[in-house]
């Protein structure tokens, strides 16, 4: 998984069937310092989170299991939304 | 599998009910001499793993959901194992 924060959401209105009433949103994924890091991209929402918050994310054919048993076509989907986080051991 | 460092946790009360009661550590990838490779990554920690130990991580959903011993969990890195000493030959 990685940490990013909402920066953004995404209408469309002409999609996939699958991914009728799937909440997506524009992410930024964020470094230890939490700075931006690498590019913006849309994530399917699991968990709930509105722009400015800061979450975490899964990619992979993994991002579609919290929809089961609808198997939209995604890629990336947030699952939790970060309380607070450290990196005190990070190299940065 | 990949080798990275502990570098600190994440909390999350909001989340997947298949992360329930699950560690949430971040880790940075290491490269050889242990120099830092690449972004750091979330990965949930399936062995009791702590803050800048050595550890070995799975990058792969069916691997990370197996340490879980949870069908269908939205993961995608875990941390299966701590490093006691690694020589590359």
């Amino acid at each position: 998984m990685q940490v990013g924060r909402v920066v953004g959401d995404v209408v469309a209105t002409l999609k996939d069937d699958a991914l009728t009433g799937v909440k997506l949103l524009l992410v930024q994924p964020l470094d230890p310092a939490h700075q931006p890091v690498g590019r913006v991209l849309v994530a399917a929402d699991a968990a709930g989170a509105g722009v400015g918050e800061e979450v975490f994310f899964v990619r992979g054919r993994e991002a579609s299991f919290p929809f089961y048993p609808a198997e939209p076509p995604i890629d990336a989907a947030i699952v939790g939304i970060v309380d607070h986080w450290s990196a005190e051991g990070a190299h940065s | 599998m990949i080798v990275g460092r502990v570098v600190g946790p994440l909390v999350a009360t909001q989340k997947h009910r298949k992360f329930e009661g699950s560690k949430l550590l971040l880790v940075q990838p290491l490269g050889e001499n242990d120099t830092p490779r690449g972004p750091a990554l979330l990965a949930v920690d399936t062995v009791g793993a702590g803050v800048h130990e050595r550890v070995l991580l799975v990058l792969d959903g069916k691997a990370a959901g197996d340490a879980m011993q949870r069908k269908a969990a939205p993961v995608d890195a875990a941390i299966v194992g701590i490093i006691d000493h690694m020589d590359l030959a």
